[in-house]
């Protein structure tokens, strides 16, 4: 486990590299004069310009620029935006709000997802088994905004059960209905995935050796059967919560939360190169390690995997 | 290993009602059928027979004759849909074990009758240890601590001769031999001191050497136990040496019973006939193989009369008509042949 550990950590370094390379490379490669539109109506000072200019190495090439990027951000300086703002200041207030609601998505989605997909894949074809498809298929084919805007709307505004936007305390209470419209679509798969993990493992010869164990039914299907069928489910968790992590433009702006998801929209509409890249970084970062803990529960769920 | 007998004998049989003077475990007339999109196939048409504590009975059958499907009926695994039983009975210690609650039965599987499979690569459960999964039972079933039950599931391991028990205790299925994957499986089977043991064809996914070793280990495993055996097989050499009985079975009927020396020695089925002479034997080199020819009936329409009629070398009209019962046919055997006689009292 110790080496396999090593192996995959040593693996992140080259994607890290890369992946913010392309970032770099591709946000400063965007035509425009960065400093357009900096000064209000006037245009920059020369002065000021000279100073960015030398700052970000803006008369260097790519390479230059990276390197010495990387080099500061190893030192865990950011940098700053373009009105002297640091951009670490930024991605401290926005991230948690992120993470909040990405926290309630994820939990939303692992209940109810696992939830129907389980019930379902035990009575294929039942009545719940048809719901649950059915249910699913819709909030696959509506789109996240969609789904927003109704349940504000219906909820918030009409009904009056919720607010319709967070306050900017972020109480968990507030972040249910955000955090199902987030985690919509995905509930959806992870139903989905369940239910035909759990069918397909169903007929399985171990768990007809489990029953002929005399376990209770409670046994077979809670230890036997779910144990196995939760690899992929878990594989798809994962990998959402990577995605998650990353911000939700939309869910966060239909719901007014300061998450950085919205940071990293503003930054790109008002050119703030050095912000979307800063907070790029970050969230590459995050994908990364949520994929290798993925991998190691992945191992820690699958014996066959921990010993090849 | 004098200790599990008289554990055995301590605990009241699960079955309930004492023991009356019937059989331990008897099926009776069982009918299954299997409903699919293309139609229903009739998979046990009538199947009657039993096994007694400490005996061996061998059900021997090619594949699709329905001797695993019966084995999986007794146990209560038998997947519905599509597997419907639609007659019989399955009587344990004299009770019908079809007719009872799903917890009756469910006490019964593992205590009263336990069953080994053929392929312990996928009967076991990939994801937990070996140790775990046999330690499992004594902590559900008898409801024994961690460390107990543990020790419990080593000391099984030992009876199957699986060499450093208490090292393997912590393997996954995947990091054992098929042979010592087998023993583990027949350690998880005899964990709660079953009174029957099901083995479904154990030694078929093994190569020729270890068959030989776990056929050996299960026939001392039951005479120690004392414990009914039905050894299902396809394989008329692995039964010989172990059973005391042979049921054959075709198209999902018993076609003869007898004692396992009479059955070579005479076949009473022309059927059991074409299985003996399609032995290779080693005083006959050079010669080629006999078979029976044609194959096996469609079980969604078997032929009408004997369903062994179109490949039998003695057919008669009047098998072509009639369904013949099974009958005895001497003392302890029984044939459902209209030519049964005739075999027996052939010189």
């Amino acid at each position: 486990m110790g080496r396999y550990l090593l192996r995959r950590l040593l693996q992140l370094v080259p994607v890290f590299i890369g992946t913010t390379f392309l970032i770099y490379w591709l946000v400063w490669a965007v035509p425009g004069d960065p400093f357009a539109g900096k000064c209000g109506e006037r245009r920059c000072p020369d002065q000021y310009i000279a100073f960015m200019t030398e700052k970000y190495h803006l008369d260097q090439n790519v390479f230059v620029q990276y390197a010495n990027y990387m080099k500061n951000l190893l030192q865990g300086d950011f940098g700053q935006t373009f009105s002297q703002r640091e951009i670490s200041d930024i991605i401290l207030t926005s991230y948690p709000n992120t993470l909040k609601l990405a926290v309630v998505a994820l939990a939303i989605e692992a209940i109810i997802g696992l939830g129907a997909g389980v019930l379902s894949g035990l009575r294929r074809n039942g009545f719940l088994d048809n719901l649950v498809l059915v249910s699913t298929l819709f909030l696959i084919a509506l789109p996240v905004f969609v789904v927003g805007f109704v349940l504000q709307w219906l909820l918030g505004v009409q009904w009056g059960i919720i607010k319709p936007t967070v306050s900017s305390e972020m109480r968990w209470s507030e972040l249910i209905v955000p955090g199902f419209v987030l985690g919509s679509a995905s509930v959806a798969y992870i139903a989905r995935v369940a239910r035909t993990s759990i069918a397909e493992n169903r007929r399985a010869d171990y768990v007809r050796t489990a029953i002929a164990k005399g376990l209770p039914m409670r046994r077979v299907v809670g230890v036997h059967l779910l144990r196995n069928s939760l690899i992929p489910v878990v594989t798809l968790l994962g990998t959402d919560l990577g995605a998650l992590m990353g911000g939700a433009i939309v869910t966060e702006g239909i719901f007014g939360i300061n998450g950085i998801g919205r940071q990293v929209f503003r930054a790109i509409i008002t050119k703030e190169s050095a912000t979307v890249v800063g907070i790029v970084v970050v969230l590459v970062l995050v994908y990364l390690v949520m994929n290798l803990l993925v991998d190691l529960l992945y191992a820690a769920l699958d014996p066959r995997i921990r010993y090849e | 290993m004098s200790d599990i007998l008289v554990s055995e004998q301590s605990a009241p049989g699960p079955g309930g009602s004492g023991r009356p003077s019937g059989r331990l475990l008897e099926v009776d007339d069982l009918r299954v059928e299997f409903r699919t999109r293309d139609g229903v196939a009739k998979v046990i048409n009538g199947v009657t027979y039993h096994v007694d504590a400490g005996e061996t009975l061998a059900v021997l059958g090619e594949s699709g004759s329905g001797k695993s499907v019966t084995a999986q009926t007794i146990m209560g695994i038998l997947d519905t849909p599509p597997g419907f039983v639609t007659g019989g009975q399955v009587r344990f210690h004299g009770k019908d074990m079809l007719r009872m609650s799903d917890e009756e039965r469910r006490r019964i599987r593992g205590e009263g009758i336990a069953m080994i499979f053929q392929d312990a690569l996928s009967a076991l459960n990939p994801v937990f240890t070996v140790g775990f999964q046999i330690a499992e039972q004594f902590r559900v079933r008898r409801g024994m601590g961690r460390a107990e039950a543990k020790k419990r599931a080593i000391d099984m391991l030992d009876q199957v001769k699986i060499p450093n028990a208490k090292g393997r205790f912590n393997n996954y299925p995947h990091q054992f031999s098929g042979g010592m994957r087998q023993r583990a499986m027949i350690a998880m089977s005899l964990a709660l001191d079953p009174e029957v043991l099901i083995a479904d064809e154990p030694t078929t996914a093994l190569d020729v050497t270890v068959q030989a070793q776990i056929m050996d280990l299960l026939a001392e495993l039951q005479r120690e136990r004392q414990m009914g055996m039905i050894l299902i097989t396809h394989d008329l050499g692995v039964v010989a040496d172990v059973a005391d009985r042979i049921a054959v079975m075709y198209a999902g009927r018993i076609v003869e019973e007898a004692d396992v020396y009479e059955l070579y020695a005479k076949p009473a089925h022309p059927y059991t006939l074409g299985l003996i002479d399609s032995i290779p034997r080693l005083d006959e080199k050079g010669q080629q193989l006999r078979t029976i020819k044609g194959l096996p009936p469609n079980l969604m329409n078997i032929p009408p009369g004997c369903p062994f009629n179109p490949r039998c070398p003695m057919a008669q009209p009047v098998c072509r008509e009639k369904v013949p019962p099974l009958l005895q046919v001497g003392p302890a055997r029984a044939s459902a042949c209209h030519f049964a006689e005739e075999l027996v009292n052939r010189v």
